[in-house]
């Protein structure tokens, strides 16, 4: 596969619809457009916005041909939520990492009592030939006072697990929210800082 | 605002495909555009609406949709609208007759063809319109493809008086990339000139402009042939040679980075003397065509030799693993292997929202399942055939409900005498294609109840306005149809319509009981606005008092996703029989205070959040 020969890095974001999976993988794109990368980026989503599942694809590198990253060749799984994470975890490439927010979005599907949700999703991860890094962002972004920065703090979480510095990343957070919503940078770069810290590998620049 | 609505110093921006044909379509200097939103092709006109000095609006339909760009074509614009797969078969009729009128302002039509049915009750092939309708396609692989493509498309429409078809996929709408960006410039256009031989398909006209589009037809195979749209790259390994166009494009260079593709970017006509001579340089050619078998074919009528659908699926996306998997199989002279792996997660379909004011009707509808046929249709509304209500029997195609309801009561065995006869549909899918099949049954006396959820909004897609609504695509106030008079126009009795609030869920019911009992047809309004859209207000939250719930799970039914079990316990009950008592949270952070649940709890365990804290 050209991938390889190419070296593109492979990410994949997986969540349910409106936590902020798209945006986030949009932001990812950003920075790596801005450090002179070819990018591309995709989604499933169907019909994400009524609580279905959403995984978006982020691949860039010299030159990206198809949009989709290949089954088990994911350098990355960010994972918004436990049982997507779990959902997605055969993507992973042997050795890739898993950044995964450990919080619970039960489907009424589990509800009415017709599915079971799994007991211990992210266990079931750590049996995989990956390394695993779990957090609570949704309580962080609560402790935070906004649901909404949940993905900012997924952000952080994978900042010191990609191929250019942390930093890189902020900047563009900050951008997006510099243009759009002014108010809510330091909240935004808060969230993020937050992220970084809740998993090992954090790198104090 | 959209941020490259503007010529600006931006060289190349991270775009969709579908903010690339908004784009393309701006700097092609069209002066009209519209669409009927639907997925995968909404963002395109959405989009569109964000630039300035054009004007663009939601069609009612595609079929309108198409009547307007065929409209302002005539009259010497750039005109251009968008739909997803399904919506050509809506706008077939005008399609199939312009094409043999033509143009004057160039037209082109963008259609997303939804490959993997993210969104869609089929998975049909685009192309084929360019064979029946005689008209050229164009296929981009990426978004700059997909800019540079519909502005070459305005040029060859104009220039070969054709309507153009770019065909587009999930895998183009909506996968990003860096594009190179224009200005506008707008043609002048040629003032509309009465010329009925042309423009008035009669049959003695319209025979005459058939002799025209048989010289187009051969005069488009040439430009095909010669298009540099088509043309040959990629690698030196000629063992074996791909025919490929649009996403499969992407995947076989990324799949075969050494093997030589001829990449088909202007797809029909087929230039088929060009891949004719490219066969010959390859030992073995395969084509690689989402999802049908066209070029394929087209080659095999003309004696090429090739590979196609005998080793590739015929549905679905061609991922670069699974053209590999093919090709190998291929080579190896074996089937293709299969795994299957099975997730052990639960499967999270689409749900309706947290007090959606849908729920209550179909938590109605739940309770008469026995006693009545539920006739659907295409929404947000077509959920309720899922858990927990199991309250919806068929849905075929966009406002097929009422006609079909139509059908089900004249075509009922004894069997069924006694059943009640309901169609649900939506405000916009109503206005869209619905509308016409009320008219049929009072027409014709049938006995149908009709539940007409009027949310405000097209909501599948992403909530976007409709006649119905009061607003246009820009925000601005727009005539605004009266549900209730349009019913007593297409014939309802007007004592047989009945505007409720869904939420006041008793009233609601008995209404229902009441009009299912009628033996003529009825109109159920339901009236309040979606929760995604700004007119929504939510209301205080709920929550569920422990000691107060009996774990009878009786709110559970009304499928709020809000609602979450805390704890469940299998009861054996004197009889023997079981019952499967579940306990019971809300999540107060999503709940809009809807008080359906309160209503189907006998405990009083429901209550507003701030109540108990009060006291």
């Amino acid at each position: 596969m050209s991938g390889k020969r190419n070296s593109i890095v492979n990410i994949l974001i997986s969540g349910v619809g409106g936590q902020g999976v798209m945006t986030a993988a949009e932001i990812l794109s950003q920075t790596a457009i801005s450090l002179g990368f070819d990018v591309k980026k995709t989604e499933v989503s169907g019909m994400s916005q009524r609580g279905g599942v959403v995984t978006s694809h982020v691949r860039f590198g010299e030159k990206v041909m198809s949009p989709s990253v290949p089954s088990g060749e994911a350098d990355i799984l960010l994972g918004f939520e436990a049982a997507e994470a779990l959902r997605a975890i055969s993507q992973l490439r042997p050795g890739g990492v898993a950044l995964i927010n450990s919080m619970r979005i039960v489907p009424p599907i589990v509800s009415v009592g017709i599915h079971d949700y799994p007991d211990h999703p992210i266990d079931d991860i750590r049996m995989c030939d990956c390394e695993v890094h779990d957090l609570d962002a949704g309580k962080i972004a609560q402790e935070l006072g906004e649901m909404r920065l949940g993905n900012t703090v997924m952000l952080g979480a994978v900042a010191d697990h990609l191929p250019f510095e942390a930093k890189h990343l902020r900047e563009q957070i900050v951008n997006r929210f510099q243009t759009r919503k002014p108010e809510l940078v330091a909240l935004n770069e808060k969230a993020f800082e937050a992220g970084r810290q809740a998993v090992s590998g954090y790198a104090p620049e | 605002m959209n941020i490259v609505s503007q010529p600006t110093t931006l060289v190349k921006a991270l775009m969709s495909g579908n903010e690339a044909v908004a784009r393309a379509v701006w700097e092609a200097g069209a002066r009209v555009a519209c669409a009927y939103p639907g997925t995968p092709s909404t963002e395109i006109l959405e989009n569109l609406a964000t630039y300035d000095d054009i004007h663009t609006h939601w069609s009612v339909n595609e079929k309108t949709s198409l009547e307007v760009a065929i409209g302002a074509s005539i009259a010497g614009s750039r005109a251009f609208c968008a739909m997803k797969h399904v919506g050509v078969n809506v706008a077939a009729d005008p399609l199939m007759s312009l094409t043999l009128a033509g143009v004057t302002g160039g037209l082109v039509i963008a259609v997303a063809d939804d490959i993997g049915f993210s969104s869609s009750q089929n998975e049909q092939d685009t192309r084929y319109w360019g064979r029946f309708g005689h008209l050229p396609i164009f296929e981009p692989s990426d978004s700059q493809e997909a800019l540079d493509m519909v502005i070459d498309a305005f040029t060859v429409s104009e220039e070969y008086g054709t309507p153009v078809i770019v065909r587009m996929t999930t895998r183009i709408c909506h996968v990003k990339c860096l594009v190179g960006l224009g200005d506008r410039t707008v043609p002048p256009g040629m003032a509309f000139k009465r010329d009925p031989e042309h423009w008035v398909m009669v049959p003695q006209n319209a025979k005459k402009r058939q002799v025209i589009q048989f010289e187009r037809d051969a005069r488009l195979a040439q430009l095909s042939e010669e298009s540099t749209w088509n043309s040959i790259v990629g690698g030196e390994d000629r063992r074996v040679g791909f025919v490929a166009s649009g996403p499969a494009f992407m995947n076989v260079s990324e799949a075969f980075p050494d093997a030589p593709i001829l990449k088909l970017g202007f797809s029909h006509p087929v230039p088929v003397e060009k891949i004719r001579a490219f066969s010959g340089t390859v030992d073995s050619l395969l084509v690689v065509e989402e999802t049908e078998p066209l070029v394929e074919n087209a080659l095999k009528a003309e004696s090429i030799e090739c590979h196609g659908k005998d080793v590739f699926p015929r549905c679905g996306e061609l991922l670069p693993k699974i053209i590999s998997k093919s090709v190998k199989a291929l080579q190896d002279g074996a089937a293709p292997t299969e795994v299957a792996t099975k997730s052990k997660v639960f499967p999270r379909p689409p749900s309706m929202c947290v007090g959606c004011p849908h729920l209550p009707p179909y938590y109605c509808l739940s309770k008469l399942t026995r006693k009545t046929t539920i006739v659907g249709d295409i929404g947000c509304y077509t959920l309720g055939a899922g858990h927990p209500w199991r309250a919806l029997d068929t849905a075929i195609s966009m406002g097929a409900s009422m006609g079909m309801a139509l059908g089900m009561d004249l075509g009922r065995v004894d069997a069924d005498k006694k059943k009640g006869i309901v169609a649900v549909i939506g405000d916009s899918t109503f206005l869209h294609m619905g509308m016409q099949g009320l008219l049929e049954m009072t027409y014709t006396h049938g006995n149908v109840t009709v539940m007409l959820l009027d949310n405000s909004t097209t909501g599948m897609t992403g909530g976007q306005e409709h006649a119905g609504t009061g607003l246009d695509i820009h925000g601005t106030t727009a005539a605004k149809v009266d549900f209730e008079k349009l019913c007593v126009a297409l014939g309802v009795k007007p004592e047989r319509i009945h505007t409720v609030d869904p939420y006041e869920l008793p009233e609601l019911y008995k209404v229902m009981k009441q009009e299912i009992a009628k033996p003529e047809p009825s109109v159920i309004i339901t009236n309040q606005p979606c929760v995604l859209i700004d007119r929504f207000e939510s209301k205080p939250p709920l929550k569920v008092l422990d000691d107060r719930c009996s774990g009878c799970a009786k709110c559970l039914s009304v499928g709020c996703p809000a609602i979450n079990v805390t704890r469940r316990e299998t009861e054996v009950r004197k009889s023997g029989s079981t019952f499967e008592r579940a306990w019971v949270s809300i999540d107060t952070t999503a709940c809009t205070g809807c008080n359906l649940c309160e209503y189907t709890c006998a405990y009083d365990a429901i209550v507003p959040e701030k109540r108990r804290d009060n006291q």
